[in-house]
């Protein structure tokens, strides 16, 4: 809860997303590694899944790439458990409700805790249903992240006031992907979050660019790239935590207003 | 709890479709009441579909068998040939109401995207069906039908490239097109209100069976039989039945080439709870949740999962669930086709292979139906080929 308390203080934050295992898990403990010493102030960690469905086709192709190279959710773990020697930087993952309902989430969530994860961002699990897993959250500790999408509306105080940590705005209609443009007003939906609780808004989905980031950042309080970094993984594989790096950096200093 | 079923069913999607869920139910609640919308679905099912359905004696089976007496509800006689079209009307229909200028829809055998391809010429409205690429050359037949009835069909390349990949991928597509677009789930299966709407629409198989048995008979069947993927012509020809303890309901599985092989579909006799397109039900997965690749030959029962309400039935002990292999199916189809003349698709000689096995231990007075839920016109290229047979154009 505190290293979750400290993403958004006094700063605009840039959070990246890979999807762990993509090509291995390795790799995937370098990336965040060196995400972390290039500013992201919370990393997304995605378990791959057999069915994304609200994923596009980068995150798609992560996912199985991921899954063929023997990648499960004990793995990850581990993974996580060798990642929190080394660094201090918040951490997230990403998972569709099957993972966390099949291997048990109680135990899930007391992983989460023992390995070092702060919070768990569930696509598939919406206000409605997040009774599934809301008390094994709270009994080990570990935030779930409420998503609001541009077809909120007038829900989006009743998911906002309940709403811990900090809110995933889904920019735009659709799945995770690059995007040229994104058309939602982004201002508007923060601003009915704020109206409803006093919680940092982060936008994913669609974002790539600099220019995007930092647009992003002047009306919320973080930015959330998947896709693009993905791509940069599937293009360099085990040689990208270079390239990512670099790209992250960059991402952080537009978000930052600093470029 | 709203659209459980015991433990299984609910909502369990993207926050991006919630509101579209909302509405779709708040419609539907107020349509199922509605005389207007209730006059025109029943004049499309009787005077387009062609419904009532035929309940057929099928007396050489019946003699053959040497048991129970053998009744075949026939939907596919219906308009497109499959009992697809009863939900598709009343989805469609609903569609047009709620203001929806296009539809969607996944489909495995090709049955459903027939269907919502056919209502949605018929009620002038943009469609677009996504079926697995394997699916779309298993029934290669069915896509072209589609094409000619003015639908987009998008063979989906991602997965194992069948059923449950076309619905992930109309999933997608639905996300992306809220605003005009309505998704026309094809099952009992989905986030709610979807397994409960499409019982709804279905469920008039089984209202008319129990109405022209009874003229018939003066009695309830013992048992009725069908197959089951999602299971939408299983909980059509059940529903009504539930509430009638002395009748067995009995769902046929896809086995494959077997429910102890890795190369099947058998929910029921292989799976594990889990949460799925949508919905809290069983599912064939790995221990950590990943969905495991199913196989069977009929590409409309080759779906890793089952409608919640059949895992509630599955629960409770109202139901029974059993595996039928592919070669049992395929020996039904033929037995059926030389028999009665009638050829049913593959999906339905599940039913039939399960039927064969039934009546000979049940008594002369007592009565089977087994839902003839589509026509194997489709299946008969795929079919010959399983025999080995060279089919020249």
């Amino acid at each position: 809860m505190s290293r979750l308390g400290d993403v958004f203080k006094n700063k605009k934050a840039f959070i990246p997303f890979v999807t762990a295992g993509d090509p291995k898990l390795e790799t995937t403990e370098k990336l965040v590694l060196a995400m972390a010493e290039a500013g992201a102030d919370l990393v997304e960690l995605g378990i791959p899944f057999s069915d994304p469905v609200a994923e596009g086709v980068v995150i798609q192709r992560a996912d199985e790439r991921a899954l063929a190279a023997g990648t499960t959710t004990d793995k990850i773990f581990e993974s996580v458990r060798r990642i929190r020697q080394k660094t201090d930087v918040p951490l997230a993952l990403m998972t569709y409700i099957n993972p966390i309902f099949a291997y048990g989430p109680g135990k899930f969530m007391k992983n989460c805790r023992d390995a070092g994860v702060d919070a768990v961002i569930v696509p598939d699990l919406p206000f409605e249903e997040k009774g599934e897993i809301k008390a094994f959250c709270g009994a080990y500790g570990v935030t779930l992240v409420s998503l609001i999408a541009p077809t909120s509306n007038e829900r989006v105080a009743m998911i906002a006031r309940e709403a811990e940590g900090f809110v995933y705005v889904v920019s735009s209609l659709g799945v995770t992907g690059v995007r040229s443009e994104i058309v939602t007003d982004l201002a508007a939906m923060i601003a009915l979050v704020k109206a409803a609780k006093d919680i940092p808004c982060a936008v994913g989905f669609g974002i790539s660019t600099p220019e995007q980031a930092r647009k992003i950042a002047a009306v919320a309080d973080g930015a959330i790239v998947g896709s693009a970094i993905v791509k940069i993984v599937e293009q360099y594989g085990e040689a990208s935590v270079d390239p990512v790096r670099d790209y992250v950096r960059e991402m952080k200093r537009a978000v930052a207003g600093e470029a | 709890m709203k659209g459980r079923f015991g433990a299984h069913g609910g909502q369990y999607v993207p926050e991006t479709l919630m509101n579209a869920l909302i509405e779709i139910e708040k419609a539907y609640d107020f349509y199922k009441n509605d005389a207007a919308f209730n006059a025109e679905l029943n004049d499309l099912l009787a005077n387009y579909a062609g419904r009532p359905s035929l309940l057929y004696d099928a007396a050489r089976m019946t003699k053959d068998l040497g048991g129970a007496k053998i009744y075949l509800k026939r939907e596919d006689l219906n308009h497109t040939g499959s009992h697809k079209l009863n939900n598709v009307l009343g989805q469609a229909l609903l569609a047009k109401k709620m203001g929806k200028t296009r539809v969607t829809a996944e489909t495995g055998a090709g049955q459903h995207g027939v269907a919502t391809a056919t209502a949605a010429a018929l009620m002038d409205m943009e469609c677009e069906i996504f079926m697995g690429r394997e699916d779309t050359e298993r029934q290669a037949l069915n896509v072209y039908r589609m094409e000619l009835l003015g639908a987009r069909v998008h063979p989906v390349t991602s997965g194992t490239m069948t059923l449950k990949d076309a619905v992930n991928e109309a999933l997608r597509e639905w996300t992306a097109r809220i605003g005009d677009t309505h998704y026309i789930f094809g099952s009992v299966m989905g986030p709610h209100p979807f397994p409960t709407l499409v019982r709804d629409f279905q469920s008039v198989i089984g209202r008319e069976v129990k109405a022209q048995l009874l003229a018939r008979e003066g009695k309830l069947p013992d048992a009725c039989v069908a197959c089951v993927g999602g299971g939408s012509n299983a909980i059509g020809l059940f529903y009504d039945f539930i509430g009638d303890p002395s009748v067995r309901l009995i769902g046929c599985e896809a086995a494959g080439l077997g429910a102890d092989t890795a190369r099947t579909a058998a929910t029921i006799a292989t799976g594990t709870p889990g949460i799925f397109h949508g919905m809290k039900s069983y599912f064939c997965q790995d221990e950590f949740g990943q969905i495991a690749p199913v196989y069977s030959i009929s590409a409309g029962l080759d779906y890793p999962g089952i409608g919640p309400e059949h895992a509630h039935l599955h629960d409770i002990g109202r139901a029974e669930y059993v595996p039928v292999t592919d070669d049992e199916a395929v020996d039904a189809f033929e037995y059926l086709s030389r028999l009665e003349g009638i050829i049913p698709a593959i999906e339905s000689a599940h039913a039939v292979a399960y039927a064969r096995k039934l009546a000979p231990a049940m008594g002369k007075e007592q009565i089977i139906v087994i839902n003839l839920s589509g026509r194997g016109d489709k299946d008969v290229a795929a079919i010959a080929r399983y025999k080995g047979v060279d089919l020249h154009e």
